[in-house]
């Protein structure tokens, strides 16, 4: 093994748990200071969460303990002595593992093959027989188990997770941080796993950094807390002495949060607008992502689609974009079948906001003005009647009073979208969607990613289109953003429709059952 | 050699499965490379230009140093210098490995015709066959059963190569780096170096390839001796799930039908010769139609490969 490790501690001797501290660390990114003198300590055998919005230097600052970034000032101690941590192998020598947000198992092999080949000292052949024996006997001492011979792209987002965490402990991982843990899982699956990580440190196994910016889960959950806020820590401590509000107030600062966006009532005559009856629909691989999901959006109203991502949202949206063909049902607009042809989402003025706008709803290397034409620059005053010939004026014309409109900070009309950010780039695509009437608006996670400051506009911009008279269908991962914007809520569990609820006293423990699939 | 009308139309069957073992094997040594260098998630399209720059130089230096095995040995290491080519240039930012592989593959085959211009003349002595038809007396089945040992090692390999890909530490890393690079970073593997010696070993492979068909069968250097055998089976790792088994049995299976249309000609079939001679391709085609699906992605395909990206 590793030279600087002292020989490892008899079992069930002292705590196992490391502390982990880091002294007044600073990373600048040219003359963008991301990190300005934190010092956190983590104190063995707790769960210590660090919470702080998008941006805040979070990742960052993990980074820095796990050695992907050398910071400029400032050190990071371990048990009590400075330690140089030059890369990610240092950091797991010294029994630092991360779990991070984007799964790192390889999704074609089996849960086995990937915690055999995650050690550092695979054999050159490797006797399965005698792997299963020590992986299964592993497996018998820990809270949770995981499925060995399933490969890991068919397990379930919650299994996945548990088999990463295995991973680590598996590494003899002693501090352990988990990156937004609970992002891709049912609030179940989100408690279980939290509860059996806080059983674990308490236990004195592990000391666990989770980073997160969900409060309940601070709450629930954390021994300790750090705030950051623009790179510096701005406060934190045991978190039995904060209340929600402190750590509200931490995490946003003195910044204004628009409150909720004024609702308007609901007319009561209004006409169904869209209307899905029975659509099944396949996924890349061929298996049943869409099964016979059928409801009806109405003039003035929000419909909320609830559910774990990879339940179906993404090919729902798909199918009404015309991205991908359902392989059963039909989607009806105004009452009549829906190709999602352009001719038809011109004529019944259909607005769509996909999931990651820049990948779905725009050519990067294209500019603003371009892209904000997309739905329109065939059509007079953009383009001649006859010949196709365009109208740059009036395509950028028509650009600068969206820029203007929806406050899209960019260099100009004719910067390519690509080199937006990501709330501007979801403003920009916003604009165009919502540029003219809109009697149908499909919007999917819109505000993922983004700031405070960007949600609020981004909410208040869909809120005002129901108002408006809009039907909106609301795609999102996040259930908070679905409680305050919708007016009716479908949870959605393995491609079909699992609960249907009035949002107004919509009962959270009911939501999260339904999005387990119970 | 007998004339096939002493065993009548038995003897179509009988070429068919002669051919599949004697043609296959360039085929199968191809893929298999290619299986091996697409499971680390790159494509090497110059295989074609490997395969004949293989031939041309076991034939080379088969003549110059009078021993065919050391002949064949070269093509693998002038294969292995190609396959080295591509992985390093392939490891630079911005390389497309697929425009790369052409770019190789012309190469390749240009360089083999120059620099083979004065092995055209000389003839040289074709490897052994080892004969298991010595049960039989009949011609045919004597004539079928000279199994080449290029062939037997390649059988050998694909099964090896299944195991390897699963109980193998060099096997799962492969395995790894082809499916999710990311993951293989993380675990400390660097994926570029894994995919130039993949890159490498399936060069060796396809070298070696192209030995068999200087060396054995057609067994002289030309420039039409390859007519695109390297480009094929390229394309049936595709057609065979990128699995090495499958390999073998697509490899026999091209083979076969490339058998097909002089095996029928041999019994009086004249009509339709060139069709016949397309059979392999036309299989090919309607094999893809119909294991293909407009709506869902290739299933086992690498994850990390730029054409199933």
């Amino acid at each position: 093994m590793n030279a600087i490790l002292p020989p490892p501690p008899p079992e069930a001797a002292a705590p196992r748990a490391l502390s982990v501290e880091t002294v007044s660390i600073t990373k600048r990114f040219g003359s963008f200071t991301a990190l300005d003198a934190v010092s956190i300590r983590i104190r063995p055998g707790t769960v210590h969460a660090l919470l702080g919005e998008n941006g805040a230097g979070k990742s960052t600052l993990v980074k820095c303990i796990m050695g992907y970034y050398r910071p400029d000032e400032g050190s990071v101690v371990v048990e009590d002595r400075e330690r140089e941590i030059g890369n990610p192998r240092d950091a797991h020598a010294l029994g630092l593992g991360m779990v991070y947000q984007h799964f790192t198992l390889v999704p074609s092999m089996t849960v086995l093959e990937n915690l055999v080949m995650a050690r550092a000292d695979v054999p050159a052949i490797i006797d399965w027989a005698a792997e299963r024996r020590v992986m299964e006997e592993f497996l018998s001492r820990m809270p949770f188990g995981v499925p060995l011979d399933r490969p890991v792209a068919l397990l379930a987002a919650g299994e996945k997770q548990k088999a990463e965490i295995l991973k680590q402990l598996y590494l003899d991982s002693r501090f352990l941080i988990l990156d937004e843990p609970t992002s891709v899982l049912t609030p179940g699956e989100a408690d279980e796993i939290l509860g059996l990580i806080r059983k674990m440190a308490a236990a004195g196994d592990i000391t666990v950094l989770i980073i997160t910016h969900k409060f309940r889960e601070v709450t629930a959950f954390a021994d300790d807390v750090s705030v950051l806020r623009r790179g510096k820590l701005v406060g934190g401590g045991s978190v039995a002495d904060l209340g929600i509000d402190d750590l509200a107030q931490l995490m946003i600062g003195a910044k204004e949060v628009a409150g909720s966006v004024s609702r308007l009532a609901a007319p009561a005559d209004a006409h169904t607008r869209l209307e899905l009856k029975g659509i099944c629909a396949e996924d890349d691989s061929g298996t049943d992502a869409l099964r016979e999901v059928s409801f009806a959006v109405k003039a003035g109203e929000i419909v909320g689609i609830a559910g774990v991502s990879g339940n179906g949202q993404i090919q729902l949206v798909e199918v009404l974009a015309g991205q991908r063909k359902a392989s059963a049902g039909e989607v009806l607009v105004h009452g009549e079948k829906f190709g999602a042809t352009r001719e038809e989402t011109r004529r019944h003025r259909m607005a769509l906001l996909p999931e990651e706008p820049l990948r779905n709803a725009s050519v990067a290397r294209m500019s603003v003005a371009e892209n904000m034409a997309f739905r329109r620059f065939d059509t007079p005053p953009f383009s001649s009647r006859r010949g196709g010939w365009l109208s740059r004026k009036a395509i950028r014309e028509a650009a600068l009073a969206l820029i203007e409109r929806y406050n899209v900070k960019t260099q100009g009309p004719d910067a390519a979208i690509g080199t937006l950010s990501g709330g501007n780039v979801q403003r920009a695509i916003l604009g165009r969607e919502l540029g003219e009437a809109v009697d149908i608006l499909v919007v999917a996670n819109p505000v993922f990613g983004l700031d405070f400051a960007a949600v609020a506009e981004i909410h208040g911009q869909i809120m005002a289109a129901r108002n408006r008279g809009a039907a909106v269908l609301l795609v999102s991962e996040d259930l908070d953003e679905l409680l305050e914007l919708s007016d009716r809520l479908l949870v959605m569990s393995d491609g079909a429709i699992a609960l249907e609820v009035p949002t107004a006293g919509a009962d959270r423990v009911a939501i999260g059952r339904a999005m387990a699939g119970h | 050699m007998a004339t096939p009308e002493a065993i009548g139309w038995v003897g179509v069957p009988l070429a068919v499965i002669a051919g599949a073992i004697r043609v296959s094997t360039p085929f199968l040594f191809v893929s298999l490379g290619e299986c091996l260098t697409e499971r680390s998630g790159r494509i090497n399209l110059g295989l074609e230009g490997t395969l004949v720059m293989g031939a041309m130089s076991g034939y080379g230096v088969a003549w110059l140093s009078g021993s065919l095995w050391l002949g064949v040995l070269a093509a693998g290491v002038v294969g292995s210098l190609f396959g080295l080519l591509h992985g390093v240039l392939c490891s630079l930012p911005k390389v497309n490995d697929i425009a790369l592989g052409i770019a190789l593959m012309m190469l390749g085959t240009g360089l083999a015709f120059f620099l083979g211009k004065p092995l055209i003349q000389p003839a040289v002595e074709n490897l052994p066959s080892i004969n298991f038809g010595w049960w039989s007396d009949i011609p045919q089945v004597q004539e079928a059963l000279k199994i080449n040992p290029l062939f037997i090692v390649g059988i050998i390999l694909a099964p090896a190569m299944m195991w390897a890909f699963r109980n193998t530490r060099w096997g799962l890393i492969v395995r790894m780096v082809g499916d999710s690079a990311d993951a293989a970073r993380a675990m400390g593997y660097n994926a570029n170096t894994v995919r130039v010696l993949a890159t490498v070993a399936g060069g060796f492979l396809a070298g070696i390839g192209g030995s068999f068909l200087s060396l054995y069968y057609p067994g002289s250097w030309n420039e039409g001796l390859s007519s695109g055998q390297g480009i094929t089976a390229v394309a049936l790792v595709i057609f065979a799930r990128w699995n090495p088994l499958y390999c073998l049995y697509a490899s026999l299976l091209f083979g076969g039908a490339g058998a097909l249309g002089p095996a029928l000609q041999a019994v009086g079939v004249t009509q339709g010769y060139y069709l016949f001679n397309a059979a392999p391709y036309i299989l090919t085609l309607i094999i893809m139609v119909a294991s293909s699906s407009s709506r869902r992605r290739l299933a086992g395909a690498p994850a990390e490969l730029s054409v199933t990206r």
